[in-house]
């Protein structure tokens, strides 16, 4: 399980795990409990090359599908096969067994421009007061 | 939001959002589409019971010498065949070949009935309703906005609605009775939407948060839970049960949607029916067709079908079924001719997985005796 302090997030509810250039990938607390019941779970394979923002993989719950977008760019260097087998993973564990893939990144420094946790809860807060009417 | 309309809410709103309601707008009603989870709902409710706030739906009173002569008119179904204490499902044609609705009729007594509506269609058919009863002895009200509804399904239902009302058990499938529930007049169906056995409670605005409250509190032990809009449409989806509005409307008739045994056709006359023979006579050009994916992925509403290549359709419902752990779906496809093993593909994010014809229901209840 990976302590959310330690993560940097995407407005669209990404985050990322980054030591050096190894990145590790998957979707928030808050994600998981909006989406709801994740059935199914289709990571970008090894090897694909995507870019920072890119839709680059599908999370399916019972009620919708959600694009993932990539916070940072890089290469796929593994997707999750547990996640594959047992999606509900990313609502039991978003922090920890339920992250989506590990990626090489090209430009470390792009992480940078993604929110730490004390900035995405400002974020999720500001988006609360803004949904509700 | 884009509605014309302030949203509505039932009389369980602030119940629903104590137990931690996710609410949305189901055509212009505030209802929660789950509490916990949909697959924990869903899961409940196919193994002991889910209880669903159902007081959208709207409710009908014919009254009169003429009430089953004005019923026999607007429905397919052979209302004469329901006596006191009877409910039977229908079809309400239109004149062009459509459905205006599908409802659930009960005969209180002699000249007596309940006729339980769909939500965004109330008006609608209550419109239809009264120019259709013109020169009949037949009383109509629409008592939609005075009655809440309850549904309790799955295989416990029996245990915690005997708690509330023991003679409910002894009403058969689609039987219906009226019974008194702290002083108020009120109605049961052994009735439901889920594919399980259950009961529908049709009780007074006033009074539905205490049933609601009574069904929970008693339900604990039998382990009901309350269910949102979305395992209500998973359970519907597996059951084979039409959502009208998505998959019957004003331009699909009862025999495109697979339903003919609704339609009899040896009951007299009735609104459309020219149209009904029609095409029992000469078949259908489409028809509604379910489907079941073959590999990983949740189709959806408005999703194509191809069949040897060619787009065949696209899918009106469809879901992930939790009962079955894959995609389903149905959609009114242009080879009605298509039996079930026979191969098609849906296009999903652009890809096409294959898919497969399947008979409806997708599931049909351990619980629950076939045909019932």
């Amino acid at each position: 399980m990976f302590d959310p302090k330690s993560l940097k997030f995407m407005k669209s509810h990404e985050w990322l795990r980054l030591e050096g250039d190894a990145g590790v990938v998957g979707i928030s607390d808050h994600a998981q409990k909006e989406i709801t019941d994740v059935v199914f779970v289709e990571p970008p394979k090894a090897g694909r090359k995507i870019k920072q923002g890119e839709a680059c993989c599908v999370v399916e719950s019972v009620k919708a599908a959600f694009d993932i977008y990539a916070p940072v760019s890089g290469e796929i260097v593994e997707a999750n096969a547990e996640a594959v087998k047992d999606p509900a993973l990313l609502n039991r564990e978003p922090y920890g067994k339920g992250w989506l893939f590990k990626i090489k990144a090209t430009a470390p420094g792009e992480a940078a421009k993604l929110m730490d946790n004390a900035a995405y809860e400002q974020f999720l807060l500001a988006e609360a007061a803004h949904g509700s009417h | 939001m884009t509605t014309t309309t302030a949203p509505r809410r039932t009389a369980l709103y602030e119940s629903h959002k104590l137990l931690g309601g996710k609410i949305v707008d189901f055509h212009g009603w505030e209802l929660p589409v789950q509490f916990e989870s949909i697959l924990r709902e869903h899961e409940a409710t196919r193994t002991l019971c889910g209880l669903f706030d159902v007081s959208h739906m709207g409710q009908v009173f014919a009254t009169g010498p003429d009430a089953l002569a004005f019923l026999q008119k607007v429905n397919a179904n052979d209302i004469s065949k329901i006596g006191p204490g009877k409910a039977i499902y229908s079809h309400l044609p239109n004149e062009r070949g459509g459905v205006v609705d599908d409802v659930i009729v009960s005969c209180l007594a002699k000249g007596r009935y309940l006729v339980v509506v769909n939500a965004a269609t109330a008006d609608k058919d209550f419109a239809w309703f009264e120019k259709n009863a013109r020169g009949l002895k037949v009383e109509l009200e629409n008592k939609s906005d005075f009655y809440g509804m309850v549904a309790v399904q799955g295989p416990n239902a029996v245990e915690v609605v005997k708690l509330i009302e023991p003679k409910a058990l002894a009403l058969p499938r689609f039987g219906a009775m009226e019974f008194v529930f702290h002083d108020h007049p009120s109605f049961i169906t052994r009735t439901g939407y889920t594919g399980e056995d259950g009961f529908e409670f049709i009780v007074p605005n006033e009074i539905v948060v205490r049933l609601w409250e009574d069904l929970l509190a008693q339900g604990r032990s039998f382990g009901a839970r309350p269910c949102g809009l979305g395992a209500r449409d998973t359970l519907r989806l597996e059951a084979g049960y039409l959502l009208y509005g998505q998959d019957i409307d004003d331009e699909h008739s009862t025999y495109e949607a697979n339903y003919g045994w609704v339609v009899k056709l040896d009951k007299g006359e009735f609104i459309g029916k020219h149209l009904l023979v029609k095409q029992k006579k000469d078949g259908v050009n489409r028809k509604l067709i379910g489907v079941k994916l073959l590999e990983r992925g949740v189709p959806r509403p408005g999703a194509s079908v191809l069949f040897e290549g060619r787009e065949t359709g696209s899918l009106c419902s469809a879901t992930y079924s939790p009962s079955l752990a894959c995609g389903i779906g149905v959609g009114y496809l242009d080879r009605p001719d298509l039996a079930p093993g026979a191969r098609v593909s849906i296009v999903l994010h652009g890809r096409e997985i294959p898919a497969e014809v399947v008979k409806v229901p997708f599931y049909q209840s351990p619980h629950l005796k076939k045909g019932a």
